[in-house]
């Protein structure tokens, strides 16, 4: 054993005994296990073992410090360009890099050139910062190569598994020489090591020559045949047990990625909290919309010709004013205020509509809704969508708001719970119309017909606004939709 | 990303087939001539990234002519915000591209004519291209005077820039484009290229204004057409390749796989404005509010197109500290973008206390803050 760790430690450099002994800290460097006295052998070997146990550990730093520094040098851009200003680094001191990967960009004279690296590596140091000029000849990057072939030996097979052979270093007795950027890029496409020819020194396999092996691979688009699997009968078990598969669990691999809030975001987090304050209370109910169904096909060609595409929208804004009193346009200035101030009741109601744009959830409103008539609640909603969509509201169309509609249902969903937008006191959220799929029904004479349903979801600021209250305007917001003629009797 | 061998060969054998049959001398160079069918420029610069990463151009350099509709293109590491006028652009529908070359920046319609010009690193040479473009007007008029400068412009009759030139070098690819001023709108051309934006600090690639001319206006034989096909014959002669011009689709997957995914990128925010290198904004502006004027200071450092610090001054006689700090502590991190900025100071509104008049000022401040972005 003392003979083996002789042996052992007379083989190596003085770099690796120093680097191992501060990787240890406790253990003494192999080097000095040849001076080691016979009482204290056995001590030293029980250290050699945890010694080598972290040696092991440590190969991928050993290997490392093995590998040379290269210097990279700006190459010649052409068109006797002695100087370049660094526009943009892609790497950082630490990054890995393999060879052909992007360092970073520099400009000069209209010119913008794309420097890609030569080694495979870890950058130790960039000679230049932004907007620095840059000479070519002069080093630009160092980058630590991975050793060659003594890191290839080093690299002991550790106890973890090494789950498959595209890693595996000896195949059928022969070691495969390649980096672990090349055997990465094997590995991603499914290519064996073995079945590749190196032309790199002693038969190390290149990244080019994972790339040639890749363009002979014809027929790469055509997915591959699938393999006539032939399942052997499985054998009759003599004891009766059911044999158990044993799988394998699978490794996942993914990191965790930290995504800070920034921007609107932020702004959100803001008002929900804001929101959140308010003593909501929900209100639910169904609305048989077959009536207005039937009226909407009717007024849809009329709408058309006009350059409007009626959806059901107006018709729920509008009777979601048709109120006798305005308790659900109000705007609440008790919040965080030491003297409350009361509540305003608004004389314009402005119902805010929630869109879910690319950016995020926004919230128009349509002026003065009581003055309106459907088709022109339609006209402004078109407008109002048609600018959402590119990014165009102003900040007129986003303010003022006194009362909201969410149309959740046109992605999907039933019932809902949705969260008042201060300082409104009320919202409602309109569940999908079951328009192609209709439920049948009982009428009055207890005839089974095909009914149109929605649901709605209806949250109120419970300081200002009372179940009754709640439930009163929702009946005749119901009754409104339900039997559209009564509209008329209350029109305006 | 790794093109399968087959995939490859789609757009590479339209390439190959350019090669004579009849065996090849050292001396015969060829090349290949081409003409997208899309004025999108996201579209067309894409056309130029996938020529430039995927293809082999040993011995066959490529022509590629477009044209866009109206659009301003900036150079790979310029500021947007200082080059041109994007509340104009906005206002009237122009696309704002970034390209991959370096330069300047220019406004394109369908009155200035692009050349690319491919090659190997090695055959990269800006002033023999430019010079195959003066033959080529000279063999449509010969008295026309088109000079190249050595800053690689070209020049009408000494003054007048009727090109401007850029170029991307990679590692064994390069290319060299350049804009050929036919009949663009000039006026348009000056306005959309002024940027109104005060008080921008930056390092950015600066533009140099020149004096333009459309080459139609010296003489109105010299249309688009007859530009591009002078050119190809010039090209074609020096070549020794064949004087046709191929039409090319880059929406089309099967002929260069992948593209429409660059196509997709060229278009995304993060590249056209948050590649825009660092920069910060230094200014004020006057704000009337019932007959009084009040001064605001702004200053906001930008970093890959987000706020990174905000600081808005306002008089605290006018709008309370609080507010203030609640709007530059919101904006940090927030894209420098108006839309972005509108959503944001909407919803931040919910949570400021409900008074019209705070709401007022809240808003007409806003208002004069976008209009910076």
């Amino acid at each position: 054993m003392h003979q083996e760790l002789l042996r052992r430690g007379a083989g190596k450099t003085a770099a690796l005994a120093t680097r191992v002994a501060l990787a240890t800290r406790s253990a003494p460097p192999l080097g000095i296990f040849c001076s080691v006295s016979d009482q204290n052998l056995s001590e030293s070997v029980a250290s050699s073992r945890s010694l080598r146990f972290h040696w092991e550990l440590q190969c991928q730093d050993v290997s490392a410090l093995r590998g040379q520094v290269v210097q990279f040098k700006l190459s010649d851009i052409g068109e006797g360009i002695r100087e370049v200003t660094v526009k943009e680094w892609y790497v950082k001191e630490g990054d890995t890099v393999s060879q052909f990967d992007s360092i970073c960009e520099v400009q000069s004279d209209k010119a913008s050139v794309t420097i890609t690296s030569r080694y495979d590596g870890v950058i130790k140091k960039l000679y230049y910062n932004l907007d620095d000029i840059a000479y070519v000849g002069k080093p630009l990057v160092d980058i630590e190569t991975e050793a060659l072939k003594d890191s290839e030996e080093d690299v002991v097979e550790t106890p973890a598994v090494s789950h498959d052979e595209h890693t595996h270093q000896e195949i059928k007795g022969r070691k495969t020489l390649a980096t672990p950027a090349v055997r990465r890029l094997a590995m991603e496409n499914n290519i064996k090591l073995s079945e590749v020819v190196g032309s790199g020194k002693d038969g190390r396999i290149l990244k080019e020559d994972i790339l040639n092996y890749l363009e002979k691979q014809t027929g790469a688009i055509l997915p591959p045949s699938p393999k006539a699997e032939i399942m052997p009968p499985p054998p009759k078990p003599k004891d009766m047990t059911i044999p158990i598969p044993v799988s394998k669990p699978p490794v996942f691999t993914g990191k965790d990625k930290t995504e800070p809030i920034k921007g609107f975001q932020k702004a959100m987090v803001k008002t929900m909290s804001a929101a959140l304050k308010i003593p909501h209370f929900g209100y639910c109910d169904e609305v048989d919309l077959t009536e207005l169904v039937k009226l909407r096909e009717e007024l849809k060609p009329i709408a058309f010709a006009r350059g409007i595409k009626l959806s059901f929208m107006p018709f729920f804004l509008k009777t979601s004013d048709k109120q006798k009193n305005s308790t659900m346009h109000v705007k609440n200035f008790n919040r965080d205020q030491p003297r409350a101030v009361g509540l305003e009741l608004k004389a314009s109601h402005n119902i805010g509509i929630a869109m879910d744009t690319e950016q995020g959830l926004i919230v128009p409103n349509v002026k003065n809704v009581q003055i309106c008539s459907i088709f022109e609640i339609a006209a402004e909603l078109k407008r109002l969508q048609k600018l959402g969509s590119v990014g165009q509201l102003s900040t007129t169309d986003l303010t003022g708001g006194t009362f909201t509609l969410s149309n959740i249902g046109s992605i999907g969903g039933t019932y809902a719970k949705p969260v008042i937008l201060p300082p409104e006191v009320a919202i409602g959220a309109i569940g999908s119309i079951k328009c192609f799929h209709a439920i049948p029904r009982f009428n009055q004479k207890g005839e089974v017909y095909k009914a149109h349903v929605m649901n709605v979801s209806w949250s109120a600021d419970h300081r200002v606004i009372d179940g009754a209250t709640m439930s009163r305007f929702s009946n005749l917001w119901k009754s409104y939709l339900e039997n559209p003629a009564f509209m008329l009797l209350d029109l305006k | 990303m790794l093109i399968p061998y087959s995939m490859k060969n789609c757009f590479q054998l339209l390439y190959n087939l350019q090669v004579p049959a009849a065996g090849f001398k050292k001396t015969v160079k060829n090349g290949l001539i081409i003409h997208s069918i899309s004025n999108d420029v996201y579209q067309n610069l894409a056309v130029e990234d996938w020529i430039h990463d995927q293809m082999n151009l040993e011995d066959k350099p490529i022509l590629f002519f477009w044209r866009n509709s109206p659009s301003v293109v900036i150079g790979r590491h310029q500021n947007p915000w200082q080059e041109c006028n994007l509340n104009l652009m906005r206002e009237e529908g122009i696309k704002l591209a970034r390209r991959k070359s370096g330069g300047g920046a220019v406004y394109h319609d369908m009155g200035n004519i692009n050349l690319t010009f491919f090659t190997t690193k090695k055959n990269y040479d800006r002033m023999e291209n430019l010079k195959l473009i003066v033959r080529a007007l000279n063999a449509v008029q010969p008295q026309l005077d088109v000079q190249a400068t050595k800053r690689f412009d070209l020049l009408l009759d000494g003054q007048f820039k009727i090109s401007g030139t850029a170029s991307k070098i990679g590692r064994t690819t390069a290319y060299h484009h350049c804009t050929l001023l036919c009949s663009t709108d000039g006026t348009f051309l000056s306005s959309l290229l002024k940027s109104p934006y005060q008080g921008i600090r930056s390092n950015a690639t600066a533009s140099i204004p020149s004096l333009v001319k459309n080459l139609l206006e010296k003489d109105p034989t010299l249309t688009c057409e007859i530009l591009m096909n002078a050119v190809a014959k010039e090209y074609a002669a020096y070549h020794q390749t064949d004087n046709h011009i191929h039409l090319i689709n880059p929406t089309d997957e099967t002929l260069f796989p992948g593209i429409n995914s660059k196509a997709k990128e060229l278009q995304t925010w993060e590249w056209i404005y948050g590649k825009t290198p660092k920069f910060n904004i230094n200014t004020s502006f006057n704000v009337l509010y019932e007959q009084s004027h009040l001064n605001i200071k702004v200053f906001i450092d930008i970093k890959n197109g987000r706020i990174e610090i905000c600081n808005i001054e306002a008089p605290d006689h006018w709008l309370p500290l609080g507010i203030l700090d609640k709007l530059n502590s919101s904006l940090v991190g927030s894209k420098f973008c108006p839309t972005e900025t509108t959503m944001l100071t909407n919803i931040l509104l919910r949570t400021c206390p409900q008074d019209h008049k705070l709401h007022s000022k809240w808003n007409i401040l806003c208002e004069k803050i976008k209009g910076i972005m």
